[in-house]
């Protein structure tokens, strides 16, 4: 009974899965993707919740493969919520473009199960199978509109160069196996602490985290990412945007700080120039950007390399710090898709940023929460965003690595530049086309994320709860 | 009377609640009813404001201005972990909070008249801004402080994009990103200053107050204040970081610029005292000659810079780069005199260069160009203007009599006091202010009437007049009477000045008379 507690919110999904598929079968017709989308979400939000519900059970289950604590919950929790909005968000434009099947629903699922695993690892094997489930889902979504040319090339380059980065991430798993004699992460952890370390354990740590870095989309392992977000239909690369990314970073800050807690002299280097690196290419990579899909594909680049900057410093603090950045980067860009999807113009999507342009005077609701998003985006105090940089760069200076904050606040400011643009496009330039009227379910979503990043700040009766139960996650990795 | 009232959160929020209440009523009104919506915008918007003046001179009425400390404290638990909402005024700090007030509703009825487009949005947009920066000048927290001191710029980057001239996206991107990036390394520097707190004090704090009493070793110093003088050299602007300004004061409308020269550019020097010298009382001394040659560069250099331009904005923009010149001179001489002239100057400044830039808009709202070269003879049709406008430009050169003179002469006997060659470049300085100034005097005002276009143009109107006459009747009063604003300062400044003194193992104290 007790493993069913701990395993409740993935028992849940994986029935579900099984559950829908069974269902196809018996309801049919126009209806049959709704039905099984609207069962979907709410099994999401079920997952996202349960675990509060039955009072943060603590444990491990199946032999030590699977750990559950306050850490995952808070993930999973996210996880949830955010793929819930997601598929919220994909219906009105599944339904226009033709799309609208129920296998979506399934692959979302699958992929939500996928991450659950990814963030409850307690073993290379666990962490494999989670990451492998969660990136094939994903490469099937990528290419959902099998007949759209570049959606099928996106599809196909994530899944070439997915694969590649799941086999430098296997190789690198082998060789810390083969050097510490574990695959659960505690043993890992004991052997290095009473070996010491040896240079394979180091390259296997490195090769793990090109894999991990390519999934978080970190520069140098980020060609694959704008032309991905370009390709892929626009809702799936809201949903690219959001949950895989957090849960990718879960993982890393699970595996740094538990089985390669020892190994920090080391693996404090290699995230600390992925940091580096991610926030100047996200930063000036974006630049050229006419393209809104791809300059928030850029965007997420740097954005990853602002949430490496906490990990690197290697405290409970720095851990936090990464929660909070990386929750609040995802209600940011969970905002900014569903306003983009919700801009839709005579001969299709809102995709280039001087689409938007005169947008003040056309939809003035609009414009504003979308000037909110990219200025939040750009860390602009009070908004949201700045905080989460707040947090980000804090544990950073902490723990002395005052160059690498430096460097993300220059970063920061060249990407303001293109933050601005949008902002500037939206206010000052003169309209040029008119809007066609966007679903009450998008609006809902922007115009609660917009207030989500404005007033969180000043109302201390959500913060404090909420930071409760960050600092009881990161504390749950020490 | 009223110290145990809330007034400094009011002050911030009472704006901001103006400008919601726009918003809500152009929202409602976005299908219909546009045109009374944007007809009465305007004086909502200066209703409030006044409001806002009302209660700004409560608050100096009630300040006790023997009292060297903060007042009217506020504190309220907020992040967490040190960080808390706090908020208190001394006496370096409440007379902005009154500039402020006292401008934002000449500014709001100024541009009744001269915004065409989206007066709503406007009105908007300036209501935000009045309350970030009052937001400034009340915040006693670093991040409070830090996250006002940042979302001016969201107000001023749209009013200069959307209402600004014909170069307007170029300006508001550069404004906005200079700006920006001074700031961020003051955060930077902020979160060293917190981190640091946690290890000194056991509880890390951002109370301004308190981390005062940080003991932050020499080297650390110089870097953070560096981090600092990057942001607020920036704002001030200073020279060689000057660049911005000419271009946002070309190109923002005529309240714009009127904001920007008398209340923006003031959070520099604001920063100056309330961070650099009080925390980093080594460095500032150890960097005191570098802010010396870059005042006196930017004194002179932008003089002559200004003597040269054939936009009479630009001119001012460049002279008001040389007058903050004298205020961050004046700041680091670390005495009474110096000091409290570069509040003085920047008070003064505040009241003159608005008022120039009031002076230019009212002749640009008639011909819409800002050329030196297209005026000449105004004297004739705009009797009436050329008296303001000549009065501003004696005040801005320094005359005797005018606000300008008293800030100015009391920076350069502070400075003389450090050294005669300082206050000799400033004294330079001054005269070739009167060059350029009398140069675009003789040029627009006198000197024959060449140009045919000019023969429609009409004097002053009563909203113009009234707007002109109060600038014109403080700046004489100030002239007449700086104890007006050095009582309330005295306090706060001789306290700034023993702690700095204490601080320092150079006894200053001995240059001090």
């Amino acid at each position: 009974m007790e493993a069913v507690t701990l395993m409740a919110p993935e028992l849940l999904l994986a029935g579900q899965t099984i559950f829908v598929v069974l269902m196809s079968m018996f309801v049919k017709g126009d209806k049959q993707a709704d039905v099984m989308r609207w069962i979907a979400i709410a099994m999401l939000v079920a997952f996202a919740l349960i675990s509060f519900v039955l009072g943060r059970p603590q444990g491990t289950s199946f032999n030590g493969l699977l750990i559950v604590d306050d850490f995952g919950h808070y993930a999973k929790l996210i996880i949830g919520l955010t793929a819930a909005l997601a598929l919220v968000f994909m219906r009105p434009y599944f339904k226009t473009e033709r799309l609208d099947r129920f296998e979506f629903s399934v692959l979302m699922i699958y992929a939500v199960l996928g991450m659950s695993i990814m963030v409850s690892a307690n073993n290379l094997l666990s962490l494999y199978i989670g990451l492998e489930m969660q990136a094939l889902s994903l490469y099937v979504m990528a290419a959902f509109n099998r007949d759209s040319l570049r959606a099928s090339e996106a599809g196909l380059k994530y899944f070439v160069l997915g694969a590649l980065s799941s086999g430098l991430l296997l190789y690198g798993a082998s060789l810390i196996y083969g050097f510490t004699g574990h695959l659960d992460f505690a043993g890992i952890a004991a052997s290095i602490e009473t070996g010491g370390m040896n240079i394979g354990i180091i390259g296997g740590m490195v090769f793990m985290m090109c894999g991990l870095a390519f999934k978080i989309s970190a520069a140098p392992f980020h060609m694959w990412t704008p032309d991905v977000y370009e390709g892929a239909p626009t809702p799936v690369t809201g949903f690219f945007a959001s949950a895989p990314k957090f849960a990718a970073m879960a993982l890393i800050a699970r595996l740094l700080f538990g089985p390669l807690e020892d190994v920090f002299s080391q693996w404090q280097q290699v995230v600390a120039a992925l940091a580096f690196v991610s926030m100047f290419v996200g930063a000036v990579g974006a630049l050229s950007q006419r393209n809104i899909k791809r300059l928030m594909a850029y965007s997420s680049i740097a954005n990853m390399g602002y949430a490496l900057v906490p990990l690197a410093a290697g405290t409970m603090f720095g851990v936090k710090g990464m929660l909070i950045f990386m929750s609040i980067y995802v209600i940011t860009s969970i905002g900014v898709f569903a306003a983009i999807l919700q801009m839709r113009i005579r001969n299709g999507m809102v995709e280039q940023i001087s689409d938007l342009s005169g947008l003040a005077q056309t939809n003035r609701p609009m414009a504003l929460v979308m000037t909110v998003f990219f200025f939040s985006l750009a860390g602009i105090p009070p908004l949201l965003g700045f905080f989460g940089k707040l947090f980000a760069f804090w544990p950073a200076v902490d723990a002395g690595l005052v160059w690498l904050v430096v460097a993300a606040l220059v970063a920061s400011t060249i990407g303001a530049f293109y933050y601005l643009r949008v902002i500037k496009t939206i206010w000052f330039d003169e309209p040029s086309q008119e809007f066609v009227d966007a679903p009450r379910s998008l609006r809902l979503i922007t115009t609660g994320s917009a207030l989500a990043l404005v007033l969180l700040i000043v109302l201390p009766f959500l913060t404090f709860p909420l930071q409760g139960m960050i600092d009881a996650a990161a504390a749950a990795l020490f | 009377m009223f110290t145990n009232l809330p007034i400094l959160p009011a002050l911030v929020v009472i704006p901001l609640i103006g400008a919601l209440f726009l918003a809500f009523v152009s929202w409602l009104t976005r299908d219909e009813g546009r045109e009374q919506t944007e007809r009465n915008a305007p004086r909502t918007a200066l209703l409030v404001s006044l409001i806002v003046l009302l209660l700004s001179i409560v608050l100096v009425i009630d300040f006790d201005p023997s009292n060297p400390g903060f007042q009217f404290m506020d504190q309220a638990p907020w992040l967490g972990g040190g960080i808390d909402f706090r908020m208190g005024v001394d006496g370096i700090s409440v007379l902005f909070i009154v500039l402020t007030a006292f401008l934002t509703p000449l500014c709001i009825l100024a541009s009744e008249t001269s915004i065409k487009s989206r007066k709503a949005d406007y009105m908007i947009a300036f209501l935000l801004l009045e309350s970030l920066m009052i937001g400034v000048f009340c915040a006693i927290d670093l991040i409070l402080f830090y996250i006002f001191f940042e979302a001016v710029l969201i107000p001023m980057f749209i009013i200069i994009g959307v209402w600004g001239g014909a170069n307007r996206v170029y300006a508001s991107y550069k404004f906005f990103l200079y700006t920006l990036l001074g700031s961020v390394l003051m955060l930077a520097a902020i979160l060293w200053l917190y981190a640091q707190s946690g290890v000194q004090f056991g509880e890390p704090t951002t109370d301004m107050i308190a981390l005062k009493a940080l003991d932050i070793p020499g080297n650390v110093q110089a870097w953070l204040w560096l981090a600092f003088f990057a942001s607020f050299a920036v704002k001030m602007p200073m020279w060689p970081v000057h660049t911005w300004l000419p271009d946002a004061h070309v190109q923002a409308p005529t309240a714009g610029s009127v904001i920007l020269a008398g209340i923006l550019l003031k959070l520099g020097g604001y920063g100056f005292l309330r961070f650099s010298l009080p925390y980093f009382p080594e460095a500032s001394m150890q960097f005191a000659p570098l802010i010396f040659g870059l005042s006196i560069i930017a004194i002179i250099y932008t003089s002559l810079v200004a003597y040269r331009q054939t936009d009479i904005k630009k001119l001012i923009a460049y002279s008001s780069v040389a007058h903050m010149g004298f205020v961050t001179m004046g700041i680091f001489t670390f005495n009474l005199q110096g000091i409290q002239g570069g509040i003085f100057q920047m008070i003064s400044h505040g009241l003159v260069s608005g008022a120039l830039f009031f002076c230019v808009g009212v002749v640009y709202d008639r011909m819409h160009t800002r050329e030196i070269a297209f005026y000449g003879g105004l004297v004739k049709r705009m009797p009436v203007f050329a008296v303001f406008f000549l009065l501003f430009t004696m005040a801005n050169v320094g005359l005797p009599g005018t606000s300008g003179f008293v800030g100015e002469i009391l920076t350069m006997v502070g400075a003389y006091q450090v050294s005669p060659w300082i206050a000799a470049g400033a004294a330079l300085g001054m005269i070739l202010s009167a060059m350029y100034a009398l140069h675009l005097y003789r040029e627009t005002i006198f000197g024959e009437q060449v140009n045919e276009k000019l023969d429609v143009i009409t004097d002053v109107t009563v909203r113009e007049w009234l707007i002109l006459a109060i600038l014109a009747a403080f700046t004489l009063l100030l002239g007449v009477y700086p104890a007006l604003v050095t009582d309330v300062t005295e306090a706060s400044v001789l306290q700034l000045i023993s702690e700095f003194e204490a601080a320092t193992t150079v006894p200053v104290a001995a240059e001090v008379n």
